[in-house]
């Protein structure tokens, strides 16, 4: 009941010879051949190529034009016009994080600095990029948008330390960022 | 005097063995490059030599396009870990690598690389044995390489490098078989086994494929096409059959048998089987343009221009047999590329119902044209012959299809 018989589709005489198909795929894998020494591969161009089939050099040649705006990169944190870190270390970042790449020490603001209204922020803010899934939960949990996931994905290093980004290297990698939330300055 | 010949058969066998050997790793850079070309990819184009693991700044990056890309993968061979699974047969599973790589670089002897050489008044061949047998030879001790596969099929002592093994075993037998019964209409037309008198015959009266000059412009030369055509069509595809090429490479199938006969194999052992496919490749090859496109020679009334037995004629001749091998390797890579694996059974059907009674009805019909211009044959001769070919293909064409309907109603089954 439930065999299913299949029927075989009827070859006609030269499918069955088999020669004539032999041939028509040798055409047309010479034709990529061909065509992939000469650039002319289908969607070489937009595919950015480097002139030998569609294949884009990578450290020589990048995509980073056609990113698109909604990219996650790395994670990376920002400081507001006023050059004040944003994070006020809530750490909802820190427990948010699937895979637990973030960690963060909390400090308080002395109350003789010029934010000392805000109380916290973070004293070291270290994101593990080898743990790090670009996941962008802790861009989305951050009360006060501090951390954003950029467009930058060229994470290297040599050994593991290399690749825990500390607070300077987020707020180099973030910069500033202008408007949004202006909770904390003047500017509303 | 004995001496010359003596030291003139060490270099030959040191600058063949080494041209092989060579050969191996240029095999494996165009496969790489050209599969990638076919595939429009790039391919690897960018192998440098890593300085920095040995404390140095930067690596330095050679600009040749990553034609250092073959010394890398050997380099690798050599450092990866030659791990032995506790359950194979120890004494086979080392053997086998061996037997297989083994009668691949035994069969270069008596293949021709050039023109013969004079020096001094001794004129040298360029082949390592110039034996007055060599096809046979090479079938001889080219199908000695299944048992390598076969053994290490068996030794692994795990399924899918017992399937691979048994599965290379029936196919080679299957193929050997074609294989020698297509030569036989090249011998009948040429005469004689001599690989060197072959190409030698070729480069006067026209490549047997491609006769544009000499006596190559006879009708009978012409006539002689068709049953050379299918001869080679058999030869070519059984050899790469012989040597595990797609469409043919069921021993080691990746999707069915992970590696198939050398799955359980690591590190140089993995390395020699390897060696010994790409050998027996370019063997393949430098058979079939031996056989059909006149080895060494250049063609075309050329060779008989250029000075017989002087040193740089022999060097042209030799690079000339080596484009050639190098194109057919291409042509290898671009079949691998282009057609599908058979199924085994196909395969089965392939070997002995359509190949075996192809290379037998053809080797009648190849004396059939010969007969044709032979003066003792008349005319009524030949059509009678022909008529008794028709009676026999028709014949033989029938039991073939009862054969393959059998089979498929087995399957069925």
């Amino acid at each position: 009941m439930a065999t299913i018989k299949v029927k075989r589709p009827d070859l006609s005489a030269g499918e069955k010879i088999y020669f004539g198909a032999l041939f028509k795929g040798m055409t047309i894998t010479l034709r990529h051949a061909f065509r992939s020494l000469l650039g002319k591969s289908t969607g070489a161009e937009t595919l950015n190529s480097s002139g030998v089939g569609i294949t884009m050099q990578y450290p020589e040649q990048k995509w980073d034009d056609h990113l698109p705006e909604y990219f996650r990169g790395t994670p990376a944190l920002v400081t507001d016009e006023q050059d004040r870190e944003r994070c006020v270390s809530c750490q909802l970042c820190e427990f948010i994080c699937p895979p637990k790449a973030i960690k963060i020490t909390p400090a308080e603001i002395p109350d003789n600095h010029e934010w000392a209204k805000v109380e916290k922020r973070p004293a070291a803010f270290d994101i593990d990029m080898i743990r790090c899934i670009y996941c962008g939960m802790c861009e989305e949990v951050c009360p006060e948008q501090a951390i954003y996931l950029r467009p930058d994905y060229v994470v290297t290093g040599t050994s593991r330390t290399d690749m825990v980004h500390d607070k300077d290297r987020l707020y180099e990698i973030g910069g500033k960022r202008v408007g949004l939330v202006n909770k904390w300055n003047e500017l509303k | 005097m004995d001496q010359i010949l003596l030291i003139a058969a060490a270099i030959k066998i040191g600058v063949f063995l080494g041209i092989t050997l060579t050969f191996v790793s240029v095999c494996v850079i165009f496969e790489r490059r050209f599969s990638a070309i076919i595939q429009d990819r790039v391919g690897p184009n960018r192998t440098g030599v890593p300085l920095s693991i040995l404390g140095l700044k930067s690596d330095l990056a050679l600009p040749v396009g990553g034609l250092t890309q073959p010394m890398a993968d050997g380099l690798k061979f050599i450092l990866k870990e030659d791990f032995t699974p506790s359950y194979v047969r120890k004494a086979f599973f080392w053997l086998a690598p061996c037997m297989t790589m083994v009668p691949a670089l035994i069969t270069m002897a008596v293949v021709p690389f050039g023109s013969p050489m004079e020096i001094g008044e001794h004129v040298i061949p360029l082949a390592i044995a110039d034996l007055s047998v060599g096809p046979l030879f090479i079938f001889a001790i080219a199908s000695l390489s299944v048992y390598g596969i076969t053994l290490a099929g068996w030794s692994s002592n795990s399924k899918y490098p017992f399937f691979g093994g048994v599965r290379s075993c029936a196919q080679m037998i299957s193929y050997e078989i074609a294989l020698g019964l297509s030569l036989i209409p090249v011998l009948m037309v040429l005469g004689t086994l001599n690989l060197g008198h072959i190409v030698e015959y070729q480069a006067n009266h026209g490549w047997l494929l491609a006769p544009f000059w000499g006596d190559g412009l006879s009708l009978e030369r012409w006539l002689l096409l068709i049953p050379i055509g299918i001869t080679f069509f058999i030869f070519t595809t059984s050899i790469f059959a012989e040597t595990n090429r797609t469409p043919f490479d069921l021993p080691e199938c990746e999707t069915e048998l992970v590696g198939g006969y050398h799955t359980e194999y690591s590190s140089m052992k993995f390395a020699l089987f390897f060696l010994g496919e790409y050998a027996a490749m370019i063997i393949g090859s430098a058979l079939i343009v031996t056989l059909f496109f006149g080895g060494w020679s250049i063609g075309f009334g050329i060779d008989q221009m250029l000075p017989a037995g002087a040193w740089w004629v022999s060097l042209v001749h030799m690079g000339c047999f080596l484009t050639k091998v190098t194109v057919f390797i291409l042509f290898f890579i671009l079949v691998r590329w282009t057609v599908p694996r058979f199924r085994y059974d196909q395969l089965m059907d392939l070997g002995w119902i359509v190949f075996f009674e192809a290379a037998l009805l053809n080797i009648f019909l190849t004396a059939l044209v010969l007969s044709y211009s032979s003066e003792h044959v008349g005319l009524g001769g030949v059509a009678f012959g022909g008529f008794l070919l028709l009676i026999a293909s028709v014949i033989l064409i029938k039991i073939a299809k009862s054969a393959t309907s059998s089979s498929q109603t087995a399957r069925a089954i």
